[in-house]
């Protein structure tokens, strides 16, 4: 057995609401940071970068945002894709306009405005739930979209109605463009992943994340205990829209490097985060992790399979592919609606006991 | 009644407080039914003030304008000498009044420290920056509260199950941690919907040393609803009784069982043909 949870006692409040109050949990996470950040820079290429590391970090954050909003506070929205072309386009204008000014501070203002469009499209959720609320977001999607197509200056008028991303620099180290290195994407994109999951796990374990629970789990009860409903909303719609503008502006920026808007933030995208959270687990941050791994690892491996081993029509592993994420998805609503993360719970319930259950 | 200003001697020899609030001619309408008819009383700081009727006399329709669940077509709610203008729930819970409900109404993903942590939201300012970032002021806040939760937690013996989640109690179980997320709120003003509905005789007395503890121990007021007459005739100091969204009575436990017209609300009356 791998663990040891016995004999790590907390003897203050503040250690027993820590993120990983048992000591074996801390080392094993501090072990992850320091192969995330030492190691694997040193280990990866151009192909690992864009094939698997980029795209899982950045859909991370943007899984990380929609659970807040889905998984803590309740409130479906389908409307990642739009928002984060929000992300994606700040950035871009701002990447134009003021060229001189730093990558992390485009990136972070775009998560900003990005959270008060956020804002504007979570107004209605006051007065509409659950599906009804799904298909207001549904029209966040596609009148962001539609909007980013039609109005000329938000691609600063080019003929292809595409917008490129322009080389930009972060501490002299160019991570835009063509001639980026492989590490210092990824580096840049890391550093939004841990500051992400570090503030989100913060908010959802003290009063906000509560808040939102509440309002998730029982909204008259939670506002008879002082939550005033509408703040609560607002709150989780800016702080996830915050996250999924981070997310589509890397997306844009570092990844993708030009993007046509219906093409990359289409409905598609929003389904796709949606089936990341459902997979990992909803209300829990490592689920976000765990799903965003799992749907961009699934394609990679089924092609290496499918492809590469087995000889098969690409065509056919690509269909191949939306057959099994359909299933999966079918699979978890039914069987295990919490997701990845609560398997893995469960797991570790069941091997705290193990080999003697009763 | 005896000096209305400050202090006020129950039957029972109690002293209790001055009046904290009252109900001033609260009538209350939905279309064309009146479940509250003109009903005026008041409740006395540190008392336990039980409201009784038959089903449907609109006790809890009183206990939801008192939490801003219903705004009463006529008549005014005073609290703490001013009136109170028609506020939404999350107001009155702000101005520490808390409550539980006759079918529970806890947060069911939550364990029951998280839940009970809940209760104590209205006493949590740190922002959303300070939070995001933990250390500091947030983390002290947390701490400080976490406190007066535990408090509570011990005050009504769930330390076992503190970080159990709520979905998997029993139900008397779940009723104690309600009443626990209520508590950590340190409310002047407590309302309890029916606390021993579809409890056992052993639960019941549980509940009921917990109810008088509160009193006791916090000094908190209370306004209970309930249906157990034995229950209420030993809890509660002074006692409404209400039957068709009228009130038929007020006073102390042993002048309202007394009281003709309370014995014909839960008796029945002979008509003369």
């Amino acid at each position: 057995m791998l663990y040891r949870e016995s004999g790590d006692f907390s003897s203050t409040y503040a250690q027993d609401s820590q993120t990983f109050p048992i000591k074996f949990d801390r080392y094993r996470y501090y072990f992850v940071l320091f192969i995330a950040i030492v190691v694997i820079p040193f280990v990866i290429n151009d192909y690992w970068v864009n094939s698997l590391f980029l795209p899982f970090l950045i859909y991370a954050i943007a899984a990380i945002g929609l659970n807040i909003l889905v998984g803590y506070c309740g409130q479906v929205s389908l409307g990642t894709g739009g928002f984060m072309a929000v992300g994606a386009y700040a950035c871009y204008k701002l990447m134009t306009s003021f060229p001189d000014i730093s990558m992390l501070v485009h990136v972070l203002i775009s998560g900003l405005i990005t959270a008060a469009v956020g804002v504007l499209f979570g107004l209605p959720s006051l007065r509409i739930k659950g599906f009804y609320l799904a298909v207001a977001t549904l029209a966040a999607q596609f009148f962001l979209v539609w909007l980013f197509n039609r109005v000329p200056w938000f691609y600063n008028y080019s003929a292809s109605g595409q917008i490129s991303s322009p080389e930009r620099t972060f501490f002299g180290i160019i991570i835009t463009g063509p001639n980026t290195e492989a590490w210092a994407t990824y580096l840049f994109c890391l550093m939004f992943v841990i500051f992400s999951a570090y503030v989100a796990r913060n908010l959802t374990r003290g009063s906000v994340g509560r808040k939102w629970m509440a309002i998730r789990d029982m909204d008259i009860a939670a506002e008879i205990i002082g939550v005033n409903p509408l703040r609560a909303k607002l709150t989780a719609f800016a702080v996830s829209s915050f996250f999924i503008g981070i997310s589509g502006a890397l997306f844009f920026s570092i990844y993708l490097g030009a993007v046509e808007v219906g093409e990359v933030f289409g409905i598609q995208k929003s389904f796709l985060v949606l089936f990341m959270i459902i997979i990992g687990g909803l209300g829990s941050i490592f689920g976000s992790f765990a799903g965003a791994a799992f749907l961009v690892l699934l394609p990679v491996a089924l092609k290496i399979v499918g492809v590469d081993w087995l000889g098969w029509p690409t065509d056919i592993v690509a269909h191949l592919q939306l057959v099994i994420v359909g299933g999966l998805i079918i699979i978890f609503l039914i069987a295990e609606p919490h997701g990845l993360a609560q398997l893995w719970r469960v797991a570790k319930e069941k091997l705290r006991l193990w080999p003697f259950p009763h | 009644m005896k000096d209305q200003a400050d202090g006020y001697v129950t039957a029972d020899g109690r002293q209790i407080g001055p009046v904290v609030m009252e109900m001033k001619n609260i009538t209350l309408r939905f279309g064309g039914i009146e479940a509250i008819k003109d009903i005026s009383f008041d409740v006395r700081e540190g008392e336990i003030r039980a409201i009784i009727g038959p089903n449907g006399a609109g006790k809890s329709s009183m206990l939801n304008v008192i939490s801003g669940f219903y705004v009463p077509q006529e008549g005014e709610v005073w609290y703490k000498g001013a009136r109170r203008a028609p506020m939404k729930p999350f107001e009155v819970a702000q101005q520490g009044i808390a409550r539980t409900f006759q079918n529970i109404a806890l947060f069911e993903g939550m364990t029951v420290l998280d839940n009970v942590m809940t209760g104590r939201l209205t006493h949590m300012k740190t922002g959303l920056f300070a939070q995001s970032f933990w250390k500091g002021k947030a983390e002290a806040e947390e701490t400080a509260n976490r406190e007066v939760a535990e408090k509570i937690i011990d005050f009504l013996e769930i330390q076992a199950i503190r970080k159990t989640p709520v979905s998997r109690l029993s139900y008397g179980l779940k009723k104690r941690v309600e009443l626990a997320r209520a508590l950590a709120a340190e409310p002047s003003i407590l309302l309890l919907d029916e606390p021993m509905a579809g409890m056992n005789v052993e639960e019941k007395e549980d509940m009921s040393r917990f109810i008088l503890d509160v009193n006791d121990e916090f000094g908190t007021t209370i306004v209970l609803i309930e249906h157990d007459m034995g229950v209420v005739m030993d809890l509660s100091d002074r006692v409404v009784v209400m039957d068709y969204g009228k009130k038929i009575g007020d006073g102390s436990p042993t002048e309202v069982r007394n009281n003709q017209a309370v014995i014909d609300a839960y008796l029945g009356v002979a008509h003369e043909d």
